[in-house]
């Protein structure tokens, strides 16, 4: 039975079939595990983070789009050895501010998912080093250039991660 | 009332959401040992991911596997012969390196230092890392089924790769020497100066606590130093790659390149047990600094026995001398009273081949000690069957044992008086 979200009347909402929904989120996963170990320079993608704007943005659904964040990244969370949360409460944050934009925007063509990865990357970050710091006390160097760089190449892998993943959505 | 709810409905579930996983957090934060709280949604967690890494990690190794056993069998002859050669030159330089290991080893025991071995190990793949900068560990293929627990070592061929942090039924986490919440106790090889080796949040290696009035050299080995009860001592941690003074003045900057490419993990060694082992040498008691320093320093030789009723003049500082002067022969101290030295690492002969491959600055007396074991006038010697000495990790070899006296005097000297 394949899930479906409604949201607003311009844009269209998209859905996915249940294997897409559980499956790709963990293949996210499982890559961003197993990939930077063979490739080091890998870990510098966050495949989760991408997958999260990429079924907010399709769904258009707030509330679909900050538990599938809040999900995937607890899972994340959990594959660390850090605290449970920390990924979870900046891909929250994501998963809603995406799907919000995609009620309002049309981000369907290249350069506004690129825009808009980049954005949410660095808010991501931006909420996970604030969690770190306040909370869990951990000494995290924030780096401009590498932030904006690892921005950048996280939006070129998203614009084409998206153009993949388009293939499965189904019209409602 | 309905109407607000309803206007900020997608608000207030983000809010709530947010407010139980900080709630979550804080719960986790406040208690030291998190991991047992969240153990649950880790074990989860981890047991959907790792059976496809697992999986995957399987597949890779079988193809492999059969090509190389296969399919890639060109110069195995020629390389069968080179390995032999090689192994006949490694048992050479393991006869040297037992030597050396038997005598450090009656050093140790002079200092009563406790030394810790790797006991036994156990070999684990790596089938997957926790895919953040922030958290550098990786995953193994061995968990509480395999016998791996809390604290274990793990290492490569390379150097120390991390130790175990959580242990899943068949599955560990393995937190690397670069993260920044680790830290291993390390030893400048040369310079002996000891330090905390840390991780910083960008993946480097930097030794701290070294006090910036140090002269510590770039290149120089950094090995574990045994202080932080996890690593065994002596095995390598990396290279001091750069050197420099921090803002406080203090300390030293020490950044260091790990041994172990931590950036291209596979098969890792996981360290089960540690042998604890209190060095001893043979014999039993405690040997006094005076008497080893006897031994090892030439003394005034003993006179030959004199007959009953003569006097019999010993060596100063020697059984004869200070128990049995009045005794008609001399007689080993073990027969008066006095405890043989026989743990004492000067006296102790050592095979004649030895002599060849010995370092030099070797503190035995070797040639005299043999000597000595085989002067049957002298009377204080007396020739053992041969002993088999193992090296810890190293097959036995075996030797002579022979058991002189505390004087260590050479008894063949007695013939020259």
């Amino acid at each position: 039975m394949p899930i479906t979200y409604t949201s607003g009347e311009q844009v269209e909402v998209y859905r996915f079939s249940v294997p897409v929904t559980v499956g790709v989120p963990l293949l996210a996963l499982f890559l961003q595990a197993f990939v930077p170990l063979r490739f080091p320079f890998f870990s510098i993608f966050d495949l989760p983070l991408l997958v999260t704007i990429f079924f907010a943005m399709a769904r258009r659904n707030p509330v679909s789009g900050l538990l599938t964040g809040a999900l995937i990244g607890l899972i994340q969370d959990a594959l660390t050895h850090r605290a449970i949360g920390l990924y979870g409460i900046a891909k929250t944050v994501v998963g809603f501010g995406a799907s919000s934009m995609g009620a309002k925007l049309d981000a369907e063509n290249a350069g506004a998912r690129f825009l808009l990865t980049l954005g949410f990357y660095l808010l991501h970050s931006a909420v996970y080093f604030t969690v770190a710091r306040g909370m869990v006390s951990l000494t995290l160097d924030w780096s401009w250039s590498r932030g904006v760089l690892a921005g950048l190449a996280n939006a070129a892998v998203g614009v084409a991660l998206y153009f993949v993943l388009d293939r499965f959505k189904q019209r409602t | 009332m309905e109407t607000v709810l309803g206007r900020y409905r997608n608000l207030i579930i983000l809010v709530g959401v947010l407010f139980l996983q900080v709630l979550g957090l804080a719960v986790q934060v406040k208690r030291t040992s998190d991991a047992e709280s969240t153990r649950l949604i880790r074990v989860w967690a981890v047991g959907t991911i790792t059976p496809l890494e697992r999986g995957l990690i399987w597949g890779q190794t079988y193809s492999g596997n059969l090509w190389h056993n296969y399919f890639y069998l060109r110069g195995v002859r020629a390389e069968n012969r080179q390995l032999k050669e090689q192994i006949d030159q490694l048992r050479l330089e393991q006869v040297r390196l037992n030597q050396d290991a038997e005598q450090a080893h009656r050093l140790q025991a002079l200092l009563s230092f406790k030394e810790r071995y790797i006991s036994k190990t156990v070999a684990a793949q790596v089938i997957g890392s926790s895919g953040s900068d922030q958290s550098r560990s990786v995953y193994i293929d061995k968990g509480i089924s395999d016998g791996i627990e809390q604290d274990m070592a793990v290492l490569t061929a390379d150097g120390v790769v991390g130790k175990v942090l959580t242990v899943f039924p068949s599955t560990s986490l393995v937190l690397l020497i670069n993260d920044q919440s680790s830290g291993v106790g390390a030893i400048l090889e040369k310079s002996r100066l000891q330090g905390v080796l840390r991780g910083t949040p960008n993946g480097e290696v930097m030794l701290e606590r070294v006090m910036s009035d140090e002269q510590v050299a770039p290149g120089e080995t950094l090995l574990t130093s045994g202080g932080d009860q996890i690593f065994p001592k002596g095995l390598p941690l990396g290279r001091v790659a750069k050197v420099a003074g921090t803002d406080s003045g203090l300390f030293l900057n020490v950044k260091v390149k790990p041994a172990a490419n931590l950036g291209r993990l596979e098969e890792v060694l996981v360290v089960l047990a540690k042998q604890e082992h209190q060095a001893t040498a043979e014999g039993t008691g405690r040997v006094r600094t005076v008497d080893i320093m006897a031994q090892r320093l030439p003394s005034v030789p003993n006179k030959p026995a004199v007959s009953a009723g003569g006097a019999g003049i010993g060596v100063p500082g020697t059984a004869a001398n200070d128990g049995a002067a009045k005794t008609p022969t001399v007689k080993p101290q073990s027969q008066t009273g006095v405890k043989p030295q026989t743990s004492a690492p000067s006296v102790r002969p050592k095979p004649v081949e030895s002599d060849t491959t010995k370092p030099q600055g070797s503190i035995s007396m070797t040639g005299v000690a043999n000597k000595a074991a085989t002067n049957p006038a002298s009377g204080v010697t007396s020739a053992a069957p041969p002993k088999t000495v193992t090296a810890p990790g190293k097959p036995a070899i075996s030797r002579p044992k022979t058991v002189t006296p505390a004087t260590g005097t050479p008894a063949s000297e007695d013939d020259s008086h």
